[in-house]
């Protein structure tokens, strides 16, 4: 498969409905083992393998189970489940009910972000449109026994509702704060009850497996990471947008498709990712690679480093819940250190002291919004050092 | 707030609580729909809240001033919020700033006197390929340019004259 850009119409390689179809049509454990085999991996940028999540969730000793699609995506650069959301809508409940069905849950729950709340009225549409056709309710496609709603809830502009325990902790009414794990959603999660929190592009690719099959997913990616991924593309490039890429492709590839050839850095992964310099453009985009939720932004020749950096220690800043402190005081330590580093009146042993601070923050910090706080200063720093030190004193 | 202002408030929170449930789950979507109704949630809202749901009212401002969109204190009827994430900024979001901040005449973090407008940063709107964007409460403006600002603002304008109101109602 090459590239494709959304424009040009992904999933036209499935029929609607027709994952939905094969699994009710087999049972909850051949569905688990299709989506094990297949090897997908949570989109969301963790990656943990959906088909142990699930297992996990339907293995648990409970009546009363919940899938939440986590639409909160926050991540600076990232769109794609923007995309999912307004153009495929269809598919993504196809995969939340799949799921649903695959863990036994009679509840699925749509966790949309705040800032799309544009998007709530065409979605509940389609849910009534769903529900019209059997596709929701009881005994869906006249399968006895099975039977399952969406509901759709709201967030409200907080980046660590993303965090899938922040999300349960949101959706009881509490602040987004996340938990301690273990114990997992999948054993005490929702209200308490076993609960798979799954990425829109996940389960959006769950309709696919089942529709094409485990071998034809793995036909495409690489052997550790099978199948496609969806990238949001932005920043200084020509054509930037979404886009549907095998895994194990290299990012000079990518900059081609999108005419940004000129690009002396990218980030992958948003501002909790990682700032990838020219030198190392021939690195693929891959789980043992270059691992990514998605969000590529692409700086051309005149953007000042120092700048994106501060850009991304001020979203921490503001975005870190407080809750533990490697996180609250570190993100603001940073975001200090970056504007001293910019009036050009940060020593160097200062420097070398929040470089400690911040793997200090990737190891000690609660969840993974502080453990991966300092990772874009960090590479920022280190691979563009000519660039970013010695500034002239104002 | 006038009396008869504190009984709407009041039929309407019960009859919120009473359309999502009785229950802790139901608070973030109770305060989304007061925020939405009434531009802000006031002490008398969380009060009455809490009084309904069980829970104490500190309870109560502790999520509402979790959330970015959820703020006790501001009170503005269109609330404009501008993305500030690199993709924005590298777009052109500092031009759009201060077109925004002299056209309605206060800076960003500020509400207009009459409580109208107020202008606020926020993170990522997802709009990353159609920057700079910004929020209109929740309508969404994307590429927007300096003359898109007044365009925008006003519409906005245009809502609070009597002849809009009673269309609208």
């Amino acid at each position: 498969m090459p590239i494709v850009e959304y424009k040009n119409g992904m999933f036209s390689d499935i029929k609607p409905e027709e994952g939905l179809k094969k699994a009710i049509s087999l049972s909850r454990g051949e569905v688990i083992s299709i989506v094990t085999d297949s090897g997908l991996k949570g989109r969301g940028g963790a990656g943990f393998p959906c088909g142990t999540k699930w297992n996990l969730a339907a293995s648990a000793n409970d009546e009363e189970k919940y899938i939440i699609c986590n639409a909160d995506e926050g991540e600076p650069g990232t769109f794609k489940d923007r995309v999912l959301l307004s153009e495929y809508p269809d598919l993504l409940f196809e995969g939340l009910t799949i799921g649903g069905y695959a863990i036994g849950a009679k509840k699925g729950i749509l966790y949309l972000r705040g800032e799309y709340t544009y998007l709530l009225k065409g979605l509940l549409q389609v849910l009534d449109e769903r529900r019209k056709k059997n596709l929701l309710g009881e005994k869906i496609f006249g399968k006895d026994g099975f039977n399952f709603d969406i509901e759709i809830r709201m967030g409200s502009g907080a980046y660590v509702c993303g965090e899938e325990t922040a999300l349960i902790e949101s959706l009881e009414g509490q602040r987004g704060e996340p938990r301690n794990r273990p114990p997992f959603p999948v054993n005490t999660g929702f209200m308490g009850h076993p609960t798979s929190v799954n990425n829109c592009e996940t389960l959006v690719l769950s309709a696919r497996i089942l529709a094409k099959g485990a071998q034809y997913f793995k036909s495409f990616g690489t052997p550790k990471s099978t199948g496609t991924k969806l990238l949001s593309v932005s920043g200084d490039c020509k054509k930037p947008g979404v886009y549907e890429l095998p895994f194990g492709g290299t990012i000079d590839e990518l900059l081609k498709m999108v005419e940004g050839e000129d690009a002396k850095a990218v980030q992958v992964g948003g501002a909790s990712g990682f700032c990838i310099p020219r030198k190392n453009f021939s690195r693929k985009i891959a789980y043992e690679d270059v691992s990514t939720g998605g969000s590529v932004i692409v700086f051309g020749e005149n953007r000042d480093m120092l700048d994106v950096a501060i850009n991304f220690a001020e979203f921490f800043a503001e975005e870190s819940c407080g809750q533990c402190t490697p996180c609250r005081f570190g993100t603001v330590e940073l975001l200090k250190g970056l504007k001293n580093l910019k009036r050009g009146n940060l020593s160097l042993s200062m420097l070398k002291e929040l470089l400690s601070l911040g793997k200090t923050m990737q190891l000690a910090s609660k969840c993974g919004l502080g453990q991966s706080a300092p990772n874009s200063f960090i590479s920022i720093v280190e691979n563009f050092p000519d660039e970013v030190l010695g500034r002239e004193e104002v | 707030m006038f009396s008869y202002e504190k009984e709407k408030l009041s039929e309407d929170i019960v009859s919120l609580v009473n359309k999502y449930g009785k229950n802790r789950t139901s608070l973030l979507p109770i305060l989304q729909s007061v925020q939405e109704k009434h531009h802000f949630i006031s002490d008398t809202a969380i009060q009455e809240i809490a009084d309904l749901l069980g829970i104490h009212p500190v309870e109560v401002y502790g999520v509402a001033t979790f959330y970015s969109f959820l703020n006790p204190d501001q009170k503005a009827v269109f609330k404009i919020r501008l993305c500030q994430t690199i993709s924005c900024e590298m777009q052109g979001k500092e031009k759009i700033k201060n077109v925004l901040e002299s056209e309605l005449g206060i800076k960003f973090g500020e509400t207009t006197k009459d409580n109208r407008f107020s202008l606020e940063f926020v993170n990522c709107l997802g709009m990353c390929d159609e920057g700079p964007a910004l929020l209109v409460n929740y309508r969404v403006f994307t590429k927007v340019t300096p003359e898109k600002v007044k365009e925008i603002i006003d519409e906005c304008k245009s809502q609070f004259s009597s002849h809009y109101l009673n269309k609208e109602e």
